[in-house]
């Protein structure tokens, strides 16, 4: 398949999920069981990565500015302002990309293959928008909750690294934290994670609903929809900060 | 009853089906049978509308099926129920959850109703004492009758069974057909049992199809069905009995 009907087929595929829910209540309730999966199902794996790539932005930065002619506050400024535009959104989404997104594609590929689609399909059930809208839903509220855990995560690692290793003092690293923030950044970072939500579930789903065959192509769901994730993800990372932060 | 008028289904422009036509009766088991790879089940797809027909119709009580409009659609899907080939049983749901799901999605029932009919359908197929257990719990046999479980929640009108015996081993397949023919007959439901296995067919043949290669070539039952004077048939026959 083309990589423009792939793209026609998607369209198509998130278009027709926008329909009412059979029934409100059990719409519901299954967007609040897809937000604990996501949600508490990657808390760990995200705290781990924004812990440590807090630590390791610091203790880089601190290397490279070792000069001397620079204030040391400039570390932690460094340090926010690139965990919250770049580290904390794109790579928690990449992982996600991979955890959530292969969890979602194998779900649903095994339903289809297993025909558990087509029983639903047969009881009238909109399948497509049963399965798949609660997850878009639970996504578009859990992920970025997770980013903004991940950006908290990331310079607290960052502070714990930099004062620990003797790199800057608590008192510089808190004023360069507070110097010239700019609320824009935590505005854009959430754009993006909204952004990386959407495609994380919908391009998950699309792969997962889609899979026809056997075990081995619910395999190859997965991978494709991990793979398609992290190139949405990167491509849209792109575009965002085109459109948005000019001057 | 169901009736089909010159049905053609293609597939990349090869045909699967070729002007099949039958009438599948209420209250009685309508067998379709034939060799793998006949067109048993893209028949069955086709008739609860898994699968779209190139032409021809399908009559649900006289109801044009293939052209309704979504929503007409959707009040013939409320009276059908399928057993479908693996039973296709909701991995992530309980054995009474799976029962209740149509419940649940499309009744006006009360909690307490929910569960008196999910029992009740749970007794009609001798499994009551697995309500909480999951389908990876349970073997194939007793899948099978949560599927046909499932299938008769929302009282249907029509039932859909593909190779209902598949994967089980004689004894149970005997059991699940006379589970499909006493719920046939106690409901007066208009049931279609895709098979190839003789024994069913001899046990639940009230009337029969047989498909060969996208081709219907002989209906009748199962007192005719030796004396056929059809080779195909009689080939597909022989293949069990010697
Ligand atoms: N989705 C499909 N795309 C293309 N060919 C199909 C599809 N589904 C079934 N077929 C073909 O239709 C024929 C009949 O298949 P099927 O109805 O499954 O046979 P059976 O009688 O064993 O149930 C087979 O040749 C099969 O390869
Ligand atoms: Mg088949």
């Amino acid at each position: 398949m083309s990589l423009f009907t792939s793209i026609g087929r998607y369209t198509l595929f998130v278009r027709g999920l926008i329909s009412k829910p059979e029934r409100f209540s059990v719409f519901w309730e299954r967007t609040l069981h897809e937000m604990t999966a996501i949600g508490v199902g990657s808390l760990g794996i995200v705290a781990a990565i924004s812990l440590s790539v807090g630590a390791v932005t610091t203790v880089q930065t601190a290397y490279q500015l070792i000069t001397g002619l620079v204030p040391r506050s400039i570390i932690s400024t460094i340090l926010r302002d690139s965990t919250i535009l770049e580290l904390a959104p794109t790579i928690t989404c990449l992982v996600l990309a991979g955890k959530v997104g292969a969890n979602i594609a194998s779900e649903l590929g095994n339903m289809s293959v297993s025909e558990q689609i087509d029983a639903l399909d047969v009881m009238g059930v909109n399948s497509a928008s049963y399965l798949v809208l609660p997850k878009i839903v639970a996504g578009l509220f859990v992920i970025p909750l997770l980013i903004i855990i991940a950006m908290t995560l990331g310079i607290i690692g960052g502070y714990w690294a930099g004062v620990m290793g003797g790199a800057i003092s608590p008192r510089d690293f808190s004023e360069g934290i507070l110097n010239d923030f700019r609320g824009f950044t935590v505005v854009f970072s959430f754009i993006k994670s909204i952004t990386f939500a959407f495609i994380i579930t919908s391009i998950s789903s699309f792969h997962g609903y889609y899979t026809r065959g056997g075990a081995l192509e619910v395999g190859r769901s997965s991978t494709k929809a991990v793979v398609y994730s992290c190139v949405g993800i990167l491509f849209s990372d792109f575009i965002l900060a085109q459109m948005l932060l000019e001057n | 009853m169901i009736e089909i008028k010159n049905i053609y289904k293609s597939f990349n422009d090869k045909y699967v089906l070729e002007d099949v036509s039958a009438i599948f009766e209420k209250g009685k088991t309508n067998l379709v049978i034939g060799a793998s790879g006949s067109g048993k089940s893209v028949l069955m797809k086709c008739l609860v509308g898994l699968e779209s027909i190139d032409q021809g119709q399908i009559l649900y009580d006289n109801r044009d099926f293939a052209n309704l409009g979504y929503e007409a659609k959707k009040v013939v899907r409320r009276e059908i129920g399928m057993l479908f080939q693996g039973a296709a049983l909701f991995d992530s749901l309980s054995v009474e959850e799976n029962v209740g799901f149509p419940l649940k999605m499309f009744s006006d029932l009360h909690k307490s109703e929910q569960m008196d009919r999910i029992n009740f359908c749970l007794k009609c197929v001798n499994l009551e004492n697995s309500n909480k257990k999951f389908p990876s719990e349970i073997s194939g046999g007793m899948k099978k009758r949560v599927g046909i479980a499932r299938a008769i929640a929302l009282n249907p009108e029509y039932l859909f069974c593909d190779e209902p015996n598949s994967g089980l081993d004689p004894l149970t397949s005997r059991v699940i057909d006379e589970l499909i023919k006493e719920i046939t007959q106690e409901f007066q439901i208009t049931t279609i049992i895709n098979s190839h296995d003789m024994k069913t067919v001899m046990d639940l043949g009230d009337s029969i199809c047989f498909i060969h290669k996208g081709i219907m070539w002989w209906q009748g039952n199962n007192k005719e069905i030796m004396n056929s004077g059809n080779p195909e048939l009689d080939t597909f026959l022989k293949a069990y009995l010697f």
